[in-house]
């Protein structure tokens, strides 16, 4: 599967993930222009990559992994939409799928770049949140001094929240009053510390978390300002699949 | 030295610190509340092999920082009253968190003790804990321990005991870069306080506030000496300090457990086993809400035969006194001015408190209480809480007495507020009595419901608006999720006589004066006077009958009262005959949330003082007037004249 159709598929099913809803394949052939059987064979795909969790009948929702690479491609896709629309003045329709077609080529470091030149906007045109930046920077000159320090690309984070039952990752950063990050640290969550999501109550509820041996519960909202870091060993689709070669992916790092 | 050797117990909360506080010190305890604050102190005394020793049960925290009450409290503690020894208990089973306190209260420098507790737990989960080569990691003795079992416990005493000869443990160092810096900022720190100076340092880079103010008042220029080293270590870490130490602390925590720490087969248990049960989406709500209407119903059956019990004996007690000293208008007034404040407050405390202070620690103490809070913190955000709050508020239902005292489970002072605020608006069972006796009865059963409507919407706004106006940042759940345990029944027995007593000794009084008031005035005729006064806010805005003035003010002693009150001042218990529908809706929509009860007032000044208590009921007063006149208004439109 190419990286680009992978990009796409990810971003179609976090926007709907977006409204609250699982994304289910009849509405992704609609939005991806695809046939039904290709669409089920594509998510079917990403669910043994873990970067969905499909459910028959219910659909699609994206786990951290998944997460963290959708956030990327819908952030880059964002900012450029709001470049096309505030600076080159492109009319409101045909700025979304301009974006489509460029966001697959953007650099990270350029994304950087251009979220300086917007300064920072927190919304796409259509006044849908822009995925934070996975820096842990708080301003454009942090922005800067981070960027000296990593190589091209910027590391995958996801929030807390948004990590699925089993999956792991580390502590990135927090951001959240003084208070709460703070005490978040205080129960051991450290940046670079260990952590696995155990549980999610329902009806947006808190989160069960294991963190140095012992279980937290945290507020969805708080967990929401605890970025994770889900990278393992390049971008998924790279790496052959642990459970045997029944596709035809090869080892390219 | 003296004879009398001072211990201090502090740790994480949920490690089992209060059970070996109370097998040391049995019933030779006191709970008070440190001076002006709404954090229990419980204090034990022990007499081991000829020697006095006092024992003192600090909070359950894990910081050394100023994110809640009980932090500040436990290190003033440490500083300032200078115990001989510190016990710092561990959860063998959660030993890395554990250790990142240790080594913040190492830095206090006081003589440490280390007791592993909980062993037996931690093997069941596959971890077997060195103690040996924690001690030789840290430099300070630990001991293996499992309270609950009382094994482990007299060779801690006795080592305890042993090091008050010693002299004062020395902190772990951290990296280099950072003692660098502690260094060079302790250097110059000339005031005197009672804290170590290189603790104090550690705190300023931490931007500590309260220490903050300490050396900044003295020293105005230390804060550019702080800022830069501060600086210094942010743009070397790309963090902040706070994060920087705090990574540092639990990156020498990680180290030391790990070396002290062997693994086995871990074998699943029951508490795990249920632990599944109860973190299900569906069982886990089954299991809440069979266990939260059983522990309901068990508190307030058993509270109301308790309650009724009493009642009928202080009614005997009031014959015999009454036949013994003849019912003049002394002996009278004597009696229900004085006497029966005292039988209100009793009526109360033993039936209602006493068994929610026993089932509030059994929820607590087994861990079931944070699968509780875990699973209704979205419904509790609602109302600008989080899930801990749910028993407290729950409880409400029943007196809002425990309710309010139990806004004690929240962390920060400003959610216990906010709690003890909604908790006091909740419908208690003697509104509910007012509601269905008159309201449902005589006007229909749905305007009834629609009363508890009203009710709940009210929380909801105000809840929501205590969240906006109340001080401090607010804090979403953040709370450990303690493993199922059996909890030690004897803990639990012993400390809800203590907590009890400390009720009486204190609300007590209150109510007792608050009758005296209220009755006194009534012998003066004050009580006319009164209602000429309220009348054009009783009968002007609110429609009542003149006589609701009085009944009002008497309801604020006992609110169930009212209903016999007013039927009695009316001359007939048949209430359609004075009260027109719409008055009922009124009267009833006023009882249920003006002023809490006397007993819940002097529970709100208990735990948050008179302002804030006058506050809470003041609102409370201004919500139930303006609103009950604009109910009147509002009614014949919805189809009641």
């Amino acid at each position: 599967m190419s990286s680009e159709s992978v990009e796409e598929y990810l971003e179609a099913i976090y926007s709907i993930n977006e409204r609250g809803e699982k994304a289910k394949n009849q509405e992704l052939a609609e939005k991806l222009r695809v046939s039904p059987p290709s669409v089920t064979q594509m998510v079917k795909r990403m669910a043994d990559e873990g970067l969905v969790e499909y459910e028959p009948y219910k659909g699609a929702a994206l786990t951290g992994k998944g997460n963290a690479l959708a956030q990327k491609v819908v952030r880059k896709h964002r900012l450029l939409e709001r470049f096309l629309y505030d600076y080159l003045k492109l009319p409101f329709e045909k700025v979304h799928d301009e974006a489509c077609r460029m966001e697959h080529s953007l650099s990270d470091e350029t994304t950087a770049a251009l979220c300086k030149a917007l300064d920072n906007p927190e919304v796409c045109p259509d006044n849908l949140p822009i995925p934070h930046c996975s820096l842990g920077v708080d301003d454009c000159d942090q922005c800067e001094e981070a960027r000296s320090k990593i190589d091209v690309e910027t590391p995958l984070t996801t929030q807390l929240s948004r990590l699925h039952p089993g999956e792991e990752g580390i502590v990135a950063y927090i951001h959240s009053g003084r208070h709460s990050g703070k005490r978040l640290q205080d129960m051991g969550l450290t940046p670079g510390t260990q952590i696995k999501m155990v549980n999610a109550a329902p009806f947006k509820g808190p989160i069960e978390i294991e963190v140095r041996g012992t279980s937290l519960a945290l507020g969805r909202r708080l967990a929401a300002h605890v970025y994770i870091n889900v990278e393992d060993e390049g971008k998924p689709w790279k790496r052959v699949h642990p459970h045997g070669p029944h596709h035809n992916t090869a080892k390219t790092n | 030295m003296s004879d009398k050797i001072t211990i201090g117990l502090a740790g994480n909360a949920n490690v089992g610190k209060s059970v070996i506080f109370n097998q040391l010190t049995g019933l030779h305890q006191h709970v008070g509340n440190w001076p002006g604050k709404t954090v229990e102190r419980a204090e034990g005394t022990l007499v081991f092999e000829g020697k006095e020793i006092e024992i003192l049960d600090l909070p359950g925290i894990y910081s050394l920082s100023t994110y809640s009450i009980e932090e500040i409290v436990s290190r003033e503690y440490i500083a300032v009253e200078q115990p001989d020894v510190i016990i710092n208990v561990l959860d063998a089973g959660a030993l890395e968190r554990n250790l990142a306190f240790t080594v913040q209260l190492m830095e206090l420098e006081p003589r440490l003790v280390l007791a592993v507790n909980q062993i037996d737990l931690a093997e069941n989960k596959g971890i077997i804990i060195d103690t040996d080569e924690l001690s030789r990691q840290l430099g300070v003795p630990a001991l293996p321990t499992v309270a609950i079992k009382g094994t482990g416990l007299t060779d801690l005493v006795a080592t305890a005991v042993k090091i008050t000869e010693e002299t004062p443990n020395k902190p772990i160092l951290y990296g280099s870069e950072i003692e660098e810096s502690i260094e060079s900022i302790k250097g110059r720190i000339e005031v005197q306080t009672p804290y170590p100076s290189r603790w104090v340092a550690i705190k300023l880079l931490e931007r500590d506030s309260e220490i903050e103010e300490i050396i900044y008042d003295a020293h105005p220029e230390l804060r550019e000496t702080v800022e830069q080293e501060r600086f210094k270590m942010e743009s070397a870490h790309g963090h902040d300090f706070g994060s920087v130490i705090a990574s540092e602390r639990f990156a020498l925590a990680h180290r030391i457990a790990n070396n002290a720490t062997s693994h086995i087969e871990p074998q699943k248990s029951t508490g795990e086993k249920i632990e599944d049960v109860a973190s299900h989406p569906v069982l886990g709500y089954i299991m809440m809400i069979v266990s939260i209407l059983v522990v309901f119903y068990s508190i307030f059956s058993l509270g109301d035969w308790m309650a009724g019990v009493m009642d009928a004996f202080f009614a005997v007690v009031n014959t015999a006194y009454i036949n013994a000293l003849g019912e003049t208008w002394a002996t009278t007034f004597f009696w229900d001015a004085v006497v029966d404040g005292f039988i209100g407050g009793m009526v109360v405390a033993i039936p209602y408190i006493a068994p929610f202070y026993l089932v509030l620690s059994l929820l607590e103490d087994s861990g079931y209480l944070a699968r509780v809070a875990y699973l209704m913190d979205s419904a509790m955000h609602t109302i600008g809480l989080h899930g801990k709050a749910f028993i407290p508020v729950m409880l409400g239902f029943g007196c809002n007495v425990p309710a309010v005292l139990g806004a004690r489970i929240m962390e920060t002072e400003r959610e216990r507020l906010i709690c003890a605020f909604v908790a006091s608006l909740v419908p208690c069972a003697a509104r509910s009595i007012v509601i269905m006796g008159l309201v449902a009865t005589y006007v229909g059963f749905k305007w009834a419901v629609l009363l508890y409507v009203i009710d709940f919407f009210l929380i909801f706004i105000l809840g929501r608006i205590a969240y906006k106006v109340a001080p401090d940042e607010p804090v979403g759940l953040i709370m450990e999720m303690p493993g199922f345990r059996l909890p030690s029944l004897s803990t639990t027995g012993t400390r809800t006589w203590f907590k009890l007593r400390m009720f009486i000794k204190e609300a007590m009084p209150i109510m007792v004066a608050g009758n005296f008031v209220v009755q006194l005035a009534s012998i003066l005729g004050l009580l006319d006077v009164i209602e000429g006064v309220m009348s054009p806010i009783t009968v002007g805005w609110l429609g009542l009958p003149a006589a609701a003035g009085v009944v009002l003010i008497f309801g604020i002693l006992r609110k169930e009262l009212t209903l016999i009150l007013l039927g009695s001042l009316a001359g007939t218990m048949d209430f359609s005959t004075f009260l027109t529908p719409a008055q009922m809706m009124v009267f009833a929509f006023v009882v249920m949330v003006y002023v809490p009860c006397v007993s819940t007032i002097a529970a709100l000044v208990k735990e948050f003082g008179y302002t804030k208590a006058g506050i809470i009921s003041a609102v409370e007063v201004i919500v139930a007037v303006v609103l009950g006149g604009v109910l009147l208004r509002v009614l014949p439109f919805i189809g009641l004249a």
